[in-house]
């Protein structure tokens, strides 16, 4: 018997804090950039004091200019450094799209494979906190689509812990995309937790009925929508993708030969979404395994609303998710 | 090499259960030759061969429900199949039990092939698909209780346990034939089945067809005269019945107005050159078929007799053709025996008439200023509008009457 692993109570923000802070101290290339990450703390209060324990050097507030800092960063990493750029959200992202996609993740390749941009871009995104159409969508699945990038949604507090310094250690440019809602999210996690992989899918929560694929803040909706599922006998597998690009298909193709029947649960909206995608994978290479169609839960196509309860509504939600595996399994 | 496939016995026809092989692998048949017997919700029909060849392998056993289309087994051309039959024969399907297996061809427990033609197009899962073809099952046996009535891998599980089939193993070579039909009839019995054929096509009727209906009264004086004329030179077995002279007077009168004889297909008139008369038969245990009585307007009525006797009888066993079940090319309904006095009935699609005959009755006939007391029949005519108008219907019952004054010629 290996001997318990020491647990202690954190909350997911404290859980990226520790992976910048860790990889601050191990690598002296390493910096934080980005909009009120010193003075300020963090939009999101993610790192708070660290402007106090690294200094300016490393820790360093830029102006409101996303395509700016983000050229900075992508400048940087080639350079030799190993940047961490903070985009306050994803929308503000679009604003330097043409860095990201014209210059991070197409450099390698332009420079006939000289020169590789070790950046990792962390960002928050989703909805769920009454923050309206310009600072709570889910555009995962557009920079999935990007070759050249890599695309990661930690959901668990193992995962923030772990993937920064993963992602740091991959020489191309990586995106960290922090769901906003999980940061007060609070649990349990290993004292020595480190580094995890960034490259598979995982199975959350085994089952027999159903796979609901997911990721990110909805991992935790589909995980409350299975137990409430259990108790009618509805055995569903739950899959936290991880990595939404690469796409780890093997543990979910492997699932649904196990269950037949595929929800996938998605924040991002439905047309030319990361849902859709997996759906066509499903297609192509499951198609024999499927007692079903495939069906896809996502955010109503609408800018996201304000009101809460309008919020709530354009979301998937536990109750959403239920009825649907319900409706799809025949009761009711 | 052909191809003997499921026929289609009826437009509204979608699968059929091959109830027995009447000829064993290897045998020569030749176009024309009753080679199955295949029950649908019809009934039980004779299926006949259309080439000459030498039967090969059953593709489907006997017992099995499948689409129409499907290949039930393969005719092979000449002396090169018979070497092709053995090798195919060889293999022990079966576990090598006491008896031949070339003795019983229908019993012997084919491997069923994954696909054996193209399956009707059923609701069904890709999963459930894949695992009927590993299972064995014939998806046209199964009922699917997923969205939509999809067939789902469950449907496909509880169809393998109640057929016997477990996992890969091959159910023993005589329980597949009984469990196999019985598993939809449990759902369906075959006077379900059957009204619900007829539903399908008289509501495809109602639906498309214009109707127009005629009538008119005809003094049957003259033919039943010569008819007990003609049956008192007769023996019992040899008499004519009153209907044939119906029958054969409706005949004549078809050819005198062909456009009632024929089908509306794809927005126009098709005239038949044959005159087949589908004939009502009422069933004992309930619903009806039309088998075609071929070539009326060439028979004579003595051999109409006969082969009205014989088809009511083939009928009634459930032994009909499948030819027989086809291809008539208009309709007569007989509800004289049921006491009414006249019918106006529902075109059978694609045919576009139909012609009724009430109870053979005494009534008040004027004529020429006297009054007397005629046997006489309401003759009607339910006609499809589309094709023609009431012109020719009233042109048709005239002659009908025609023909009818004159016996002798019929």
């Amino acid at each position: 018997m290996s001997e318990p692993t020491a647990m202690k109570a954190t909350t997911y923000r404290e859980a990226v804090k520790e992976a910048i802070c860790e990889a601050l101290h191990q690598d002296p290339r390493v910096f934080l950039m980005g909009e009120d990450v010193g003075h300020y703390g963090g939009c999101y209060a993610v790192s708070k004091g660290m402007l106090a324990e690294f200094g300016p050097e490393r820790i360093r507030d830029t102006p409101l200019c996303e395509s700016g800092f983000v050229g900075a960063g992508i400048g940087a990493a080639l350079g030799g450094m190993r940047p961490i750029v903070e985009v306050m959200t994803v929308n503000f992202s679009l604003l330097a799209l043409d860095q990201i996609v014209n210059s991070a993740a197409t450099l390698l390749h332009m420079s006939g494979g000289q020169f590789n941009v070790p950046l990792v871009i962390r960002m928050a995104t989703g909805a769920g906190k009454q923050l309206a159409a310009q600072h709570a969508h889910s555009f995962e699945g557009w920079y999935a689509h990007i070759p050249g990038l890599r695309v990661l949604s930690p959901a668990t507090l193992e995962d923030a812990r772990g993937m920064l310094w993963t992602a740091l250690e991959d020489p191309d440019p990586v995106l960290i995309f922090e769901n906003n809602t999980l940061y007060n999210m609070e649990g349990m996690l290993a004292a020595d937790a480190g580094p995890v992989d960034i490259d598979t899918a995982r199975v959350r929560r085994p089952g027999r009925d159903l796979t609901l694929i997911t990721y990110s803040a909805s991992l935790f909706k589909c995980l409350d929508a299975a137990k409430i599922l259990a108790e009618e006998g509805i055995e569903a597998e739950v899959i936290d993708l991880r990595s939404l690009r690469p796409l780890d298909d093997a543990t979910y193709l492997a699932s649904i030969a196990r269950t037949h029947r595929v929800l996938i649960v998605d924040e991002g909206w439905r047309s030319g979404s990361l849902a859709a995608e997996i759906s066509a994978r499903i297609m192509e290479r499951a198609f024999y395994d499927l007692d079903l169609p495939v069906e896809r839960l996502c955010s109503a196509e609408v800018p996201m609303p304000y009101a809460r309860h309008m919020e709530e509504a354009a979301l998937p939600q536990v109750d959403s998710i239920v009825a649907t595996v319900r409706r799809m399994m025949g009761h009711g | 090499m052909g191809e003997f496939r499921m026929p289609s016995l009826g437009a509204d026809m979608e699968t059929g259960t091959l109830v027995e092989w009447l000829v064993v692998p290897g045998q020569r048949v030749q176009r024309g030759d009753i080679v199955a017997l295949v029950e649908t919700q019809k009934g039980l029909f004779e299926v006949e061969v259309f080439e000459d060849g030498i039967m090969g392998e059953p593709l489907v056993q006997a017992g099995q429900t499948v689409p129409v289309g499907t290949v039930l087994a393969m005719i092979h051309a000449g002396t090169e199949a018979a070497a092709a039959t053995e090798v195919r024969a060889a293999p022990p399907l079966t576990a090598p039990a006491a008896g031949s297996v070339a003795e019983e061809p229908a019993m012997a427990p084919v491997v069923v092939p994954p696909s054996t033609g193209l399956p009707e197009r059923r609701a069904c899962s890709p999963a459930a698909r894949r695992l009927a073809d590993e299972l064995g099952v014939d998806l046209a046996t199964v009922r699917g209780t997923g969205p939509g009535g999809a067939i789902q891998r469950r449907d496909i599980e509880e169809a393998a346990t109640a057929q016997g089939i477990a996992g890969a193993t091959v159910a023993p070579p005589t329980e597949p034939a009984p469990s196999a039909p019985g598993e939809p009839a449990a759902e369906e019995t075959p006077a379900v089945g059957m009204r619900r054929a007829i539903a399908a096509a008289v509501s495809r009727s109602n639906r498309e067809i214009p109707h127009y209906y005629l009538e008119t009264e005809i003094d049957l004086s003259r033919p039943l005269q010569w008819l007990a004329t003609e049956n008192r030179q007769r023996s019992i077995r040899e008499r004519v019945l009153p209907v044939v002279l119906l029958l054969k007077a409706v005949a004549k009168a078809l050819r005198d107005v062909p456009e009632l004889n024929g089908f509306w297909l794809d927005d126009r008139l098709r005239v038949s050159a044959d005159i087949h008369i589908g004939f009502a038969v009422a069933l004992r245990r309930g619903g009806l078929i039309s088998p075609a009585l071929h070539h009326v307007d060439k028979l004579g009525v003595n051999e109409l007799m006969q082969v009205m006797a014989d088809l009511i009888e083939r009928t009634r066993a459930g032994r009909l053709r499948s030819s027989e079940a086809t291809d008539a090319t208009v309709s007569v309904t007989n509800l004289g025996d049921r006491g009414v006095k006249a019918v106006y009935g529902v075109i059978y699609p694609p045919q576009v008439a139909l012609v009724g005959f009430g109870r053979i009755t005494e009534r008040p006939w004027a004529e020429a200023g006297m009054l007397g007391v005629r046997p006489c029949v309401t003759a009607t005519l339910a006609a499809d509008h589309r094709a023609t108008d009431g012109h020719q219907g009233a042109l048709f019952l005239e002659a009908l009457n025609r023909h009818l004054q004159l016996p002798e010629e019929l």
